[in-house]
């Protein structure tokens, strides 16, 4: 770990503020406290919101859970759906749903992740692709995306539909829909559905290609910047299929070190607790998950498309599968710790996204009838899914009449909590540190979180400029010698 | 009883039998006017106001004002919708009615008539009450949040099913719903799905466990035609109360 959580004396530094930040889920800042001579002595992401809804649906009953916490979030909303309907399956008995069932949710969620994936790579990050870092900031967003690179934002536009059009078809709307129910789903697709959806599917595989062809001459054109900007060694975390397959809705966990080496494998997810902690510290809402036995220190990991593909064995599908064996040669036989590398392996996931939509599409079971299996409940259940960010965990407890007694919720984002951090110290470490700090450089402080793809609040999500407040204090008094002030257009202004 | 018998309802002539409402006649005439707490097997109850209509030029509730020949009514005007829309407004915000979570929404009588009457979001400041769910019961579930005392369970439990569980408590602002048993349980009842007060409610404050969400966005009562062609949710036989039949 870097050493920039906390500086020694922080009442003499000055203290920067990039709040919140741009471009990313939610609401979020970052701090960095810097001395006289420029040096960053303190870097920290912090999340400022809080959501309680772990809280509030203490009471509810169990059944109304999925379609109540799916709220969370505005952008991946199914992921929630669709770990609290794992959670509340156990409740209701249903050990294994019916074929259909999986496969009309295993739609759903590659639907999402295809549209999730879209959004955050040409509405948030693409930015950050095409642009330079000292692009002008009122250009530098999707609207600059859309002046300059018409075909792209395009493209960007229409998977984000596709994905969309998958999730109304299986959930019944586009966002916040109620297809999952205890057990199973509440509907199947019809011949009509299904042909409406495959319509469109060459074309998405065929940009899903066109955006790894772009990333890779990205990093074809830079690849020292690639390699070390926010790169950290760290621990990786997600679920794996039976076979070591890369598995987005069901599975074991998986955890490999900084070295490649497994350090736990298949392990049933509803035994989570067993092998994580989570650690709270007194300057973030967040809280800080680590792997159990190597402690907080050294026990945080990644999670998100980058640990994904680190971790699998290999894709089900072809074109991914051909586009991971690439993308796994940059790590030499280790995982790939390249923070920028985040972007590169969620592209290969929305390309497996389209191509398990077109088998999926093509599978007679999504026509079936059986939706629905009920069995022997319990008290407990704990749902875990590969959502877009990343790991997401649910678990309840209900009482003897269905209500929920207690909830809780590790959120993806949640899981990156520390290696976001770290990314940003090492940034700040190293592009930051000594420089006289300027818009384009604490950019690259946005640049490093956004990578994660994070989802601050996983509910609400700023998009457009950052306000921006930098503030000069007198070292003694911490009286505000100068400020400048970026407003939510991107003009900047002396606040006096 | 005589044959000629008629008012005039928005200049259509309505014919109408002895003993029969505006509203009862109206609606035998094909004519929708919004309601809730009316239902056509009990007694008018005159509490939800919605059906307020003028005749011969005052404000009066549909469902309690006898049908009289030469009334002339007035339904479907400006004026009266925006009544009605505030008085749905003023329902909305009493309780705690969250739609987008809500296992009912869709096939909500209570959702479907604010639809009906052009409120498409809430309006005044929400009261945010603190009232219990109730899941004592096998089989239902009580959710007090959403319950806008038109007593038709009340009614339905006391007149049909004979059975007397329910009661409203309390006046004016205090009014509440409660089950009459000691512990105030639904549990401690013989309450049985197959009950007439298990079928009234017109919004999701009496449920069935166990059960949300079974109806697929699209099919569900609502989704397709307004509540003046579908009709109310207990009345719509193949509804069962918002349900389709398994």
């Amino acid at each position: 770990m870097t050493t920039l959580e906390t500086a020694a004396q922080p009442e003499y530094l000055r203290r920067i503020a990039i709040d919140p930040l741009s471009r990313v889920e939610g609401h979020g800042k970052v701090t960095l406290l810097v001395d006289r001579d420029h040096r960053v002595r303190q870097a920290r992401l912090h999340i400022v919101e809080f959501r309680g809804f772990e809280k509030f649906i203490q009471g509810r009953p169990y059944w109304e859970v999925p379609v109540v916490v799916q709220r969370l979030c505005g952008i991946c909303p199914v992921s929630h759906n669709l770990a609290a309907s794992k959670a509340v399956d156990q409740l209701v008995g249903a050990r294994e749903i019916t074929p259909t069932a999986e496969k009309i949710r295993r739609l759903m969620h590659y639907g999402q992740t295809l549209q999730s994936h879209a959004v955050h790579f040409f509405h948030l990050a693409s930015p950050d692709f095409l642009f330079d870092f000292d692009d002008p900031a009122a250009h530098r967003n999707v609207g600059g995306v859309m002046a300059d690179f018409p075909d792209i934002a395009r493209q960007g536009v229409r998977l984000r539909k596709y994905g969309q059009e998958v999730i109304r078809v299986t959930a019944g709307k586009r966002v916040h829909g109620s297809g999952n129910v205890p057990g199973g789903v509440n509907k199947a697709l019809t011949l009509q559905e299904r042909n409406y959806l495959l319509a469109d599917l060459d074309l998405m595989i065929q940009w899903g290609r066109n955006i790894l062809k772009l990333i890779k001459q990205a990093y074809a054109l830079n690849p020292g910047y690639f390699t070390h900007f926010a790169t950290i060694r760290s621990n990786y975390l997600s679920l794996v299929r039976a076979d070591g397959a890369l598995d987005l809705y069901h599975g074991g966990l998986r955890a490999r070190n900084d070295q490649g080496e497994i350090l736990f494998d298949h392990l049933d997810y509803r035994r989570y607790a067993q092998v994580l902690r989570e650690q709270v510290k007194p300057w973030s809402y967040m809280k800080f998950p680590f792997i159990h036995s190597l402690g907080p220190d050294r026990g945080w990991y990644r999670v998100g498309p980058l640990a994904r593909v680190n971790n699998c064995d290999f894709i089900p599908t072809p074109l991914a599968e051909e586009e991971r064996k690439e993308f796994m040669a940059l790590g030499e036989g280790q995982p790939v710790h390249l923070t920028l590398a985040y972007h590169w392996a969620r592209m290969i996931e929305l390309l497996h996204a389209a191509e398990a939509i077109q088998e999926l599409l093509l599978d007679p079971d999504i026509f079936g009838d059986e939706l629905v299996v009920r069995g022997e409940t319990a008290r407990e259940g704990v749902g875990v899914i590969e959502a877009p960010r990343g790991t997401l965990f649910h678990h309840y407890r209900i009482n003897e009449d269905g209500l929920v007694e207690k909830a809780n919720l590790i959120v993806s984002t949640t899981n990156n909590n520390q290696a976001m951090n770290e990314s940003i110290r090492q940034v700040a470490a190293r592009y930051l540190d000594g420089k006289e700090l300027t818009e384009p450089l604490l950019n690259q402080i946005e640049v490093a979180v956004r990578a994660y793809d994070p989802c601050l609040s996983c509910a609400t999500h700023a998009l457009g400029q950052m306000p921006l407040i930098v503030e000069l204090v007198e070292e003694e008094s911490g009286a505000v010698v100068d400020s400048l002030v970026r407003d939510a257009d991107g003009v900047a202004q002396d606040a006096h | 009883m005589s044959e000629d018998q008629s008012f005039m309802l928005d200049g259509r002539r309505v014919p109408f039998q002895d003993g029969q409402t505006v509203m009862t006649a109206a609606l035998a005439a094909g004519i929708y006017i919004p309601h809730l707490c009316f239902n056509p097997e009990f007694a008018p109850h005159g509490s939800c106001r919605v059906c307020l209509v003028k005749v011969n030029g005052r404000v009066q509730a549909a469902c309690a004002t006898p049908a009289a020949s030469g009334q002339i009514v007035q339904n479907e005007t400006g004026e009266l919708r925006e009544i009605r829309r505030g008085i749905l407004q003023m329902l909305f915000v009493e309780g705690n009615h969250v739609c987008p979570a809500c296992e009912k929404s869709g096939a909500c009588q209570l959702q479907a008539v604010a639809y009906y009457v052009g409120m498409l979001a809430p309006h005044y400041t929400h009261f945010y009450p603190r009232r219990p769910v109730d899941a004592s019961h096998p089989e239902a579930v009580i959710d007090f949040n959403r319950c806008i005392l038109c007593e038709l369970c009340v009614r339905a439990s006391r007149d049909v099913d004979g059975k007397n569980i329910f009661a409203v408590q309390g006046r004016g602002i205090q009014a509440h719903l409660v089950v009459n048993t000691t512990s105030g349980k639904l549990g401690a009842t013989d309450f049985s799905l197959a009950d007439k007060a298990a079928q009234v409610c017109p919004t999701g404050a009496i449920l069935t466990k166990h059960r949300g969400y079974e109806i697929p966005i699209g099919q569900r009562l609502y989704d397709r035609k307004p509540i003046s062609v579908v009709g109310d949710v207990a009345t719509v036989a193949e509804s069962k109360g918002g349900r389709r039949h398994e």
